[in-house]
């Protein structure tokens, strides 16, 4: 098994290298450079700026440049807040970025799975169809629509949590941004334990359970619950995903000063060593935790023990 | 001669089977109450998109100086209120889901012709082809595709409609890719697809007239469920600020503002707010309903 999961790891890196080359080949193609939005560079400011990052070199040379800085976990400096190299700015935004992500994960699984697990077993009563409902409806919402809607409520009008804002991570902070990025995944979460628990109770060798005598509860926490579970954690790869790109709407909507921004800033910007720290931090990170994931996969499946 | 006329009989069968599968899955969709309300609430709103804007005396674009955030039921002829510059509501919001809808309907279709290609192409081929072809989709499987699609729209072109539908349906088309891969190895083996072989026809004509035309029945189904996931992209985009820009309205842009506004002009969030979430509810009901009627397994 461990030995599995470190070759699964160093498969990870030819994935990681062909994602900073697509990436590096985009964000390189795309017309504009870093320093056009200062129009008063003369040329000779401009080539001395051009040489200072290394952007006067041919394209390949810059690439290996890039890539030797990558082993050693350099990212560069940052091109548009130039007093910060890029290691520093997404050092300083990730925490804060990952606090909310991992809370909002967190929150969805301890919220999702039981309401799944509830409303299979009272099947087709009250609860059941308030909670199917309740899930199409969190599951088509999108956070940047939640996210502003809760402010509306819970901040502006019933004055109960603060707009916005992050205050070094104060609970009453946190509360909006994890529960609008978690509310979609729990509704998920919810839907695939209902779905998959019901198949699974219908499975023979459930019913061989209750034939041998075996009472309600315990043929569902003994026998039916670790494959029913089996598809929310297949889903825990694509909730990351989501998540991310969820955190850069709720950063916006509540003004966290975590990574988000940087993203569309340093695009926008053409700041490319930002752009390629952004996308290098978190492709490394969804790779990383689609690994889990398919670990977990298989600690639970017996069927698809790894060798 | 005499195969030819065999197979033609067979897919005749097979034809009137098929039909008997969509009529039955055509009243299963009806008799589901909740997705027949789904439906009509669709076509409401998009007939009201479309025509609704030519009732108003209002350009999406026009400023009433006299009406500035007006709140909606106020003035007579701004129904839903106005924004911060004046411009009617009611007309930028259903203009918002026009664009919304377009735009999401082109992407589909974008991604469903890549994807159909693709997955077909591969599927049929088989062998190495098939391996790289697939291989090269993974790859951009575990790519974060939100960020590309944003770093593609920032970087060429922010707020051209064109890069926006090609950004969107270039990351849509993957999932697209594998359905249709998977169908067409099974249908490989059928007999028909070895007789039309045998006939002699080359591998683009059985590609281009047995294969694809069998496709189209899962395909169509998986479309209608990638609508309101483009819809919720490009409205993120928009949200962003990297996708449709002002002064035209999407739904994604116009919820920007009014969360902007919310303190003092909350009308301005919950109107395009309220718009899109109905929409997305009724795509996902009619999907869902969908995949219900022709999933053989829920009989």
């Amino acid at each position: 098994m461990l030995r599995y999961a470190l070759r699964r790891l160093g498969g990870l890196i030819p994935t990681l290298l062909v994602i900073v080359t697509v990436s590096f080949c985009i964000v390189r193609l795309a017309p504009g450079g870093p320093f056009d939005q200062e129009q008063t560079l003369t040329p000779a400011v401009r080539a001395n700026l051009d040489h200072l990052y290394g952007l006067d070199q041919p394209l390949a040379a810059q690439y290996l440049h890039y890539l030797g800085g990558l082993l050693h976990g350099d990212f560069g400096p940052s091109l548009s807040q130039r007093d910060f190299t890029v290691t520093e700015l997404i050092g300083q935004g990730l925490p804060v970025s990952i606090t909310v992500g991992l809370l909002a994960i967190l929150l969805a699984l301890v919220i999702g799975i039981p309401a799944g697990i509830a409303a299979a077993t009272w099947r087709n009563q009250g609860a059941d169809h308030g909670l199917t409902l309740f899930a199409a409806l969190a599951v088509a919402l999108p956070s940047f629509v939640t996210g502003p809607l809760f402010a509306l409520v819970f901040g502006l009008a019933l004055h109960w949590l603060p707009v916005a804002g992050w205050e070094r991570g104060a609970p009453r902070y946190l509360v909006l941004p994890v529960l609008t990025l978690a509310l979609p995944v729990a509704a998920y979460l919810a839907r695939l334990t209902r779905a998959s628990l019901l198949e699974v109770l219908r499975s023979p060798w459930i019913r061989s359970a209750r034939a041998r005598g075996l009472g309600g509860t315990r043929v569902l926490w003994r026998h039916a619950l670790r494959p029913a579970l089996l598809p929310a954690v297949s889903y825990l790869g694509p909730a990351l995903a989501y998540v991310v790109t969820g955190s850069l709407v709720v950063e916006t909507v509540f003004g966290l000063p975590g990574t988000g921004r940087y993203l569309v800033q340093g695009a926008i910007d053409r700041d490319y060593p930002l752009v390629m720290g952004m996308i290098v931090v978190y492709g490394a990170l969804l790779l990383l935790f689609n690994l889990i994931a398919d670990l977990l996969y298989g600690w639970l499946d017996p069927r698809v023990r790894h060798e | 001669m005499a195969g030819s006329t065999r197979v033609c009989g067979m897919s005749e069968v097979l034809a009137a089977a098929q039909a008997g599968l969509w009529r039955r899955a055509g009243r299963r969709l009806a008799s589901a109450r909740g997705t027949r309300l789904a439906l009509t609430v669709l076509i409401l709103i998009a007939l009201l998109a479309v025509i609704g804007p030519w009732f108003s005396p209002w350009a999406f674009d026009q400023l009433d100086w006299q009406h500035l955030a007006v709140p909606p039921g106020h003035v007579a002829a701004h129904w839903l209120g106005t924004d911060r510059l004046g411009r009617d509501l009611f007309v930028r919001t259903l203009y918002g889901v026009r664009l919304s809808l377009l735009i999401s309907v082109l992407a589909s279709l974008v991604s469903l012709v890549i994807g159909v290609a693709w997955g077909a192409v591969a599927g049929f081929a088989g062998g190495r082809t098939d391996e790289w072809m697939m291989r090269f989709v993974d790859v951009l499987y575990s790519l974060p595709y939100l960020f590309i699609v944003i770093i593609l729209t920032t970087l060429f072109q922010r707020g051209s409609i064109g890069v926006l539908l090609i950004a969107i349906g270039a990351v849509g088309w993957l999932t697209t890719a594998r359905i249709v891969r998977g169908e067409t190895l099974a249908l490989k083996r059928r007999e028909f697809i070895e007789a039309a072989r045998a006939t002699g026809l080359t591998p683009a004509a059985i590609l281009g007239r047995h294969i694809v035309p069998n496709l189209l029945g899962p395909v169509a189904v998986y479309a209608t469920l990638t609508i309101p996931q483009m819809i919720i992209f490009e409205s993120f985009l928009s949200f962003l600020g990297l996708g449709v820009q002002e002064p035209h309205a999407s739904l994604g842009n116009l919820i920007n503002v009014g969360a902007q506004e919310m303190q003092s002009a909350p009308w301005m969030l919950l109107v395009p707010a309220l718009f899109l979430v109905t929409l997305l509810v009724c795509l996902n009901l009619l999907g869902d309903g969908l995949r219900d009627a022709l999933d053989p397994r829920e009989r």
